[in-house]
């Protein structure tokens, strides 16, 4: 764990640090990183504004058309410019997710692993309910049965997705509320919400950002997953999920449309997991992630 | 005590897994949009006696919880109900279409394990080498990939770019369906294979790094002994991503069945979906969520028999989740 430095020099003490641990990421998770930077641009900045617009004049396209270089889908629509707008869709979506599941394990996971006895035991027996439940088929079918837009399906996966972060904030708080620092803040007197916010929260958080992260490429594949079957996007939106089953018939005419969204969801996905898992090894190692 | 016991309580957290998730699964009928009746009338005029017929028969105009137990009691007697769409019996439906999912899915499990064990034991006895980081890196593309999106790319290649494989359908019963069920199986396979190298990496690498295996190295015992008692003692995690490894076939069989228009209980879920067919989708989640279940308590049978020390525990489960980030239990001992 981390020895507390005087504030002056804390700064560049933690610069420091942080340029020895650049130098041991390895080449996957650098490149990695860049993807995650590009696809963190194309959410932010409107980098295809022209995407939706439609040609049905034009009709499908193979990729190599002038003006096209991933060629057309069936409205006429221009492959490149449509999968580097469906990156917000891809991405804004699972990172609240992460977030908001995160933000549920967070309260639950330390709730019940502080205060233990009955609300340990009520939380635990609902994790372990959840947990033996197929996730992403009752993501399915909750998006399809009971409807709803795209936020919709972002709730029904934020709850599906809490469990196991729940599951892993307990287990992690409960390492730390009987180490003799936390006894001792409770022989201070501090106040509960204090005690978990100031002294085991930040010892927790470097797990708990790893997870989410992890957690992001795994809602990833879930959602564009659902959207792939149409639940929880509008029909025409620029979406991966949607580009593939529309892009299913085109196979033959213009195989890029689903060739290309179909890439870079696994590319978006792979970047997520390498950087997320190379985190998790640093933290198994010790260091603060 | 002993496994009898064991077996008991495992028995009744089952049961109480599938009431529990019925449960659920029904009362998203009542949340759904739509008018059953109207389903079900189809064509036919709305006259109120018919109304009023459908209503009891489907005893509809009974609380909830009495719609709840009816259901629920046709269930325990076998009888799914009646799909709202098409007016067939649920029962009838499942089984045609049962043993296409089950042969997909079960190519896909022998392919996801005979390979992913093999592979994860290998890299483990290598840590670091080359076929370590090959196998290790792959995996981590293999648990990115959705099933759905490596089904398209492999149809492009190997459908449509090289032709070795038919583009959809199901073919002849026979080696014809094998050739069609090559792709889906495959690409059904990659993902869940991922999870099981990864699995047995992590388990077989743990081992290894346990003194009683460097104490009989030290000591000479011959290799093919040695491997044989850390292999045993890295099978249960293994074997409890069982669980994992059907939980995601099934759900990934859902998405792939619709790439490759395979009509088995995947296509039949998304088009229920589609059409807000809720008494099938009730049966079939059910179906599924029964299988995991039952998947979880073999495993944990397995578990108990394979490690004494699981039978004495109140509650013998600490079950690992490889896709979902870190293990608590790991982080605070490295």
């Amino acid at each position: 764990m981390t020895a507390t430095a005087p504030t002056e020099t804390r700064a560049r003490t933690r610069l420091q640090r942080a340029a020895r641990r650049l130098r041991h990421v390895p080449g996957s998770v650098a490149v990695s990183a860049l993807v995650l930077l590009a696809a963190a641009i194309l959410v932010v900045l409107p980098v295809a504004p022209h995407a939706l617009d439609q040609d049905v004049l034009l009709g499908t396209t193979p990729a190599g058309t002038p003006g096209h270089p991933f060629g057309t889908d069936s409205l006429g629509r221009d492959v490149l410019a449509l999968t580097l707008a469906g990156a917000r869709s891809a991405i804004v979506g699972p990172v609240v997710v992460a977030l908001g599941s995160m933000l549920l394990g967070v309260l639950l996971g330390s709730l019940a692993g502080y205060r233990g006895g009955w609300v340990d035991a009520v939380v635990s027996r609902y994790v372990d309910l959840t947990l033996a439940m197929p996730a992403l088929l009752l993501a399915i079918v909750v998006a399809g049965v009971v409807g709803g837009g795209y936020w919709i399906t972002v709730l029904v996966l934020v709850v599906l997705f809490s469990p196991s972060d729940i599951r892993i904030v307990r287990g992690a708080v409960l390492q730390h509320a009987h180490r003799p620092y936390i006894e001792s803040t409770r022989v201070l007197g501090l106040p509960a919400w204090r005690v978990m916010m100031r002294h085991i929260l930040p010892n927790v958080r470097p797990l708990v950002l790893t997870t989410m992260f992890l957690n992001i490429a795994y809602a990833l594949v879930s959602m564009s997953g659902l959207t792939y079957l149409g639940l929880g996007v509008s029909p025409g939106a620029a979406d991966w999920g949607l580009q593939l089953s529309d892009g299913r018939d085109l196979l033959y005419s213009n195989p890029a449309a689903s060739v290309v969204p179909g890439l870079a969801i696994i590319l978006v996905a792979t970047a997520v997991n390498l950087v997320g898992d190379h985190l998790s090894e640093r933290l198994e190692q010790g260091e603060d992630a | 005590m002993g496994v009898a016991s064991f077996l008991l309580r495992r028995l009744a957290a089952l049961t109480a897994l599938l009431v529990a998730l019925s449960f659920v699964v029904f009362s998203l009928l009542h949340l759904a949009p739509g008018d059953l009746v109207k389903n079900l009338l189809g064509p036919r005029p709305a006259t109120p006696e018919a109304v009023a017929a459908i209503r009891a028969r489907y005893h509809l105009d009974e609380p909830f919880l009495a719609q709840y137990l009816h259901w629920f009691g046709g269930v325990l007697r076998g009888d799914l109900g009646v799909s709202a769409r098409t007016g067939t019996d649920i029962t009838t439906v499942l089984g045609d279409r049962v043993g296409l999912t089950l042969l997909t899915a079960g190519l896909a499990a022998l392919l996801a394990i005979g390979l992913g064990v093999p592979l994860g034991i290998r890299a483990a006895q290598r840590t670091g080498s080359l076929t370590d980081r090959l196998v290790t890196g792959s995996a981590v593309v293999g648990v990115s990939a959705p099933g759905f999106a490596v089904g398209l790319l492999l149809l492009y290649v190997f459908a449509v770019m090289l032709g070795w494989f038919p583009l959809y359908g199901t073919g002849e019963p026979g080696l014809d369906r094998l050739r069609h069920l090559v792709l889906p199986a495959v690409a059904l396979a990659l993902g869940t294979g991922a999870v099981v190298v990864k699995v047995t990496r992590a388990a077989v690498a743990r081992e290894l790094q346990q003194d009683y295996v460097t104490f009989a190295r030290s000591r000479g015992v011959p290799e093919r002994v040695v491997r044989r008692s850390y292999l045993r003692n890295a099978s249960v995690p293994v074997v409890t991503s069982a669980g994992l490894v059907v939980a995601g076939l099934v759900g990934g069989s859902v998405l792939v069945e619709n790439v490759f228009a395979l009509p088995g209980l995947g296509v039949l879920l998304a088009d229920s979906i589609t059409y807000k067919d809720v008494p099938v989708v009730q049966a079939i989640t059910l179906l599924v969520a029964a299988t995991i279940g039952v998947t979880t308590a073999l495993v944990d049978l397995y578990t108990a028999v394979a490690d004494p020390r699981v039978r004495r525990a109140t509650v013998g489960r600490t079950r690992t989740a490889p896709r979902r980030g870190a293990v608590p239990g790991e982080a605070g001992t490295a």
